[in-house]
């Protein structure tokens, strides 16, 4: 039901909840104050090309995350009940 | 009394503290625009207090150095005002229950309220003040609503009772109390919001940039020639030259004042670009060509920094901007730079490293041209060719990113990423970005203008007394053999520490062919920074790397002017 992946494989307008922050003391309280945090539900705004940076909905405001940055962030996407072809 | 202002990121709080003490500041749409503390003092029931304004925060447990500096001022403060932002309550609230804990006299400032009701954010501001103990003001900064009544209140500030709970039970907190207190009215997606969307799309945001920085350049270029032709030149050429001529004539052509005031006359007449005299030359550069750049320049400036399209111009230039070791919030500083250096450098303040600001104000001071050297640029090569133009700034660009990649390879050190908030868009309040506009014509004319007059001084100073020969006599090999420049050129090089505006003036006169314009033009522009944006530079980088910076300066100079005189036949 549920599929894991990170952030830059997330597709963009796609909704899920964050699983687990991996990085550096001051970039997780960073990041918890600006509300991505596991638990929290996130949309993705838009990828730039290449290796450019993913911007992500959180608790209403715009978030932009380097690249190396979102590849470390996991999100929980719901799957499309299966039905998947 | 010590009242501190402290809060997220772009939430408004200088704003606050340009109300409470009629002190200007600069004030932006985008997280980061305070990089130093402020202070000021204010009247709360005709008592003298003072108030700080803190840089932005999102936690009082984080390790970046910015923010430790900040807890720190925490110790020293009697009040604390947390401002948050009322479109954000769950982005502000963690930073209030932290600074809760700190068990300091507070209040809050539910700042932005305008735009939250407008957004249809419901806040039940009684719920709030009674959940959180203390009192809680809403307020509009800009406009200056809730201000007076938010200071009224400074008094009842208290500390509350608050359960110091772990990290992960905070949260739970924070979900409740917005849970009780806010309620939003579901809206359609407004045409803002799309907007907003677009801008950072990875093609049309690419192609909105492109059609916002052709527009800037476009409305930066036709604003100061027209200030230029139907203000300034009526002025200059028919009112002021004729009382020029006469006073000229009246000390007597040769004279030593003469020269110092008026300087030369050529066929009789004042030409008010290569006569270099006190009052000819000397106010018609800064006043006649700079001066409608800068204008023009921070207009559209203002717009953009409040309009909130920095950030998301960040967000596309990343990608870029990760090549020559920074990332792209560093876009920032160096559009800054091209108004002056010095807010630039400043500004590089808001990067994570060492390396990364190192970087960043090597590449500002070599690569980017300030107004004041751009708008030389314009008038002198300009009356050349549009191309001669086109080379020099292709030049500075291709020398912005070569360096850049050179610095990247070499400096060692870890890159840090992007990692910013995006503010929403606002509209430019054309009080606030008027305000900004006079604050910094004001430091042109104050900061700027006597030095220009003090460098045309000192230029006819030892002209008279010679010693320009002799410096260009030692000089002239690198000069003329490497940069097939004329040795009188060497002069305008030595005054471009002073002014890079006077020394491009200086070239004027030389006679020089459109190759040595643009060589001496692009070598002016990397050669080496003002002695403002040197203080300036030296003060934040320190002297080993402003060192290496110079030598970066020195180096590339050389070596760029050279390649472009010997591969330009």
């Amino acid at each position: 039901m549920w599929e894991l992946m990170d952030l830059v494989q997330m597709r963009k307008g796609q909704t899920g909840v964050l699983d687990s922050v991996e990085g550096g003391k001051g970039m997780t309280w960073k990041m918890d104050a600006l509300g991505i945090r596991p638990g929290s539900s996130v949309k993705k705004i838009s990828s730039a090309l290449g290796r450019g940076p993913v911007v992500l909905r959180v608790s209403g405001t715009d978030v932009a995350l380097g690249f190396g940055m979102a590849k470390k962030i996991r999100v929980r996407v719901p799957g499309n009940g299966g039905n998947r072809p | 009394m010590r009242v501190l202002l402290v809060g997220n990121p772009n939430v408004g709080k200088s704003v606050i503290f340009s109300r409470l003490t009629g002190i200007q500041v600069v004030v932006s749409n985008y997280p980061g625009s305070t990089v130093e503390f402020k202070q000021g003092f204010f009247k709360i029931d005709q008592q003298k207090s003072e108030i700080v304004d803190v840089p932005g925060i999102y936690s009082l447990e984080s390790t970046n150095e910015a923010e430790e500096v900040a807890v720190q001022m925490l110790e020293k403060g009697d009040v604390v005002i947390c401002v948050i932002d009322a479109t954000r309550l769950e982005r502000g609230l963690p930073l209030v229950l932290q600074l809760l804990e700190k068990k300091k006299p507070m209040l809050v400032a539910l700042n932005i309220y305008d735009e939250a009701i407008h957004r249809g954010v419901h806040l039940d501001l009684e719920a709030l003040e009674s959940i959180l103990g203390v009192p809680v003001i809403p307020t509009v900064a800009v406009t200056g609503e809730g201000i007076k009544e938010m200071v009224s209140r400074i008094p009842q500030a208290r500390v509350p009772e608050v359960p110091a709970g772990p990290a992960g039970e905070r949260w739970q907190r924070i979900g409740e109390i917005v849970a009780r207190v806010q309620s939003i009215t579901h809206r359609h997606h407004s045409l803002r919001e799309r907007l907003e969307d677009f801008s950072i799309h990875p093609v049309g945001g690419i192609l909105l940039a492109g059609l916002v920085i052709a527009a800037a350049f476009v409305f930066v270029r036709t604003l100061s020639e027209g200030i230029i032709t139907y203000g300034i030149e009526p002025l200059f050429e028919g009112v002021y030259k004729p009382v020029l001529l006469r006073l000229s004539d009246v000390l007597g052509e040769g004279s030593f004042w003469n020269e110092i005031l008026i300087g030369k006359r050529i066929g009789g007449d004042i030409d008010f670009v290569q006569s270099f005299g006190l009052l000819s030359t000397g106010l018609f550069v800064p006043l006649g060509m700079v001066f409608p750049y800068i204008l023009s320049f921070y207009v559209v400036l203002s717009l953009l920094e409040d309009s909130g399209y920095l950030p998301r111009l960040a967000v596309l230039l990343d990608g870029l901007m990760h090549r020559v070791g920074l990332h792209g919030y560093a876009m920032i500083p160096n559009i800054l730079g091209i108004g002056c250096n010095v807010p630039g450098i400043l500004a590089t303040r808001i990067l994570e490293s060492r390396r990364e600001r190192f970087i960043a104000c090597t590449l500002i001071s070599i690569g980017i041209p300030c107004a004041a050297l751009h708008a030389m640029i314009f008038g002198l090569v300009g009356e050349r060719g549009v191309r001669f133009v086109l080379i020099v700034y292709g030049t500075l660009f291709l020398v912005w990113v070569s360096l850049g990649l050179v610095l990247n390879a070499l400096v060692k050190g870890f890159a840090p990423e992007l990692f910013i908030e995006i503010p929403p868009y606002r509209r430019p309040l054309p009080a606030v970005v008027l305000k900004k506009l006079w604050m910094r014509m004001k430091g042109f004319f104050k900061e700027a203008v006597p030095i220009v007059l003090i460098g045309v001084f000192l230029v006819n100073l030892l002209h008279v007394a010679g010693v320009f020969d002799a410096v260009a006599r030692v000089c002239a090999p690198v000069v003329s053999r490497l940069l097939g420049l004329p040795q009188e050129a060497v002069v305008a090089l030595v005054i471009g520490f002073l002014r890079k505006d006077v020394a491009v003036g200086m070239l004027a006169p030389l006679n020089l062919t459109d190759k040595q314009m643009v060589v001496g033009c692009v070598v002016l522009a990397m050669f080496f920074p003002c002695v403002a944006t040197f203080v300036v530079m030296l003060r934040e980088l320190g002297w080993r790397d402003m060192l290496k910076s110079v030598a970066a300066m020195l180096v590339s100079s050389v070596l760029v002017g050279t390649g472009l005189n010997m591969l330009w036949r």
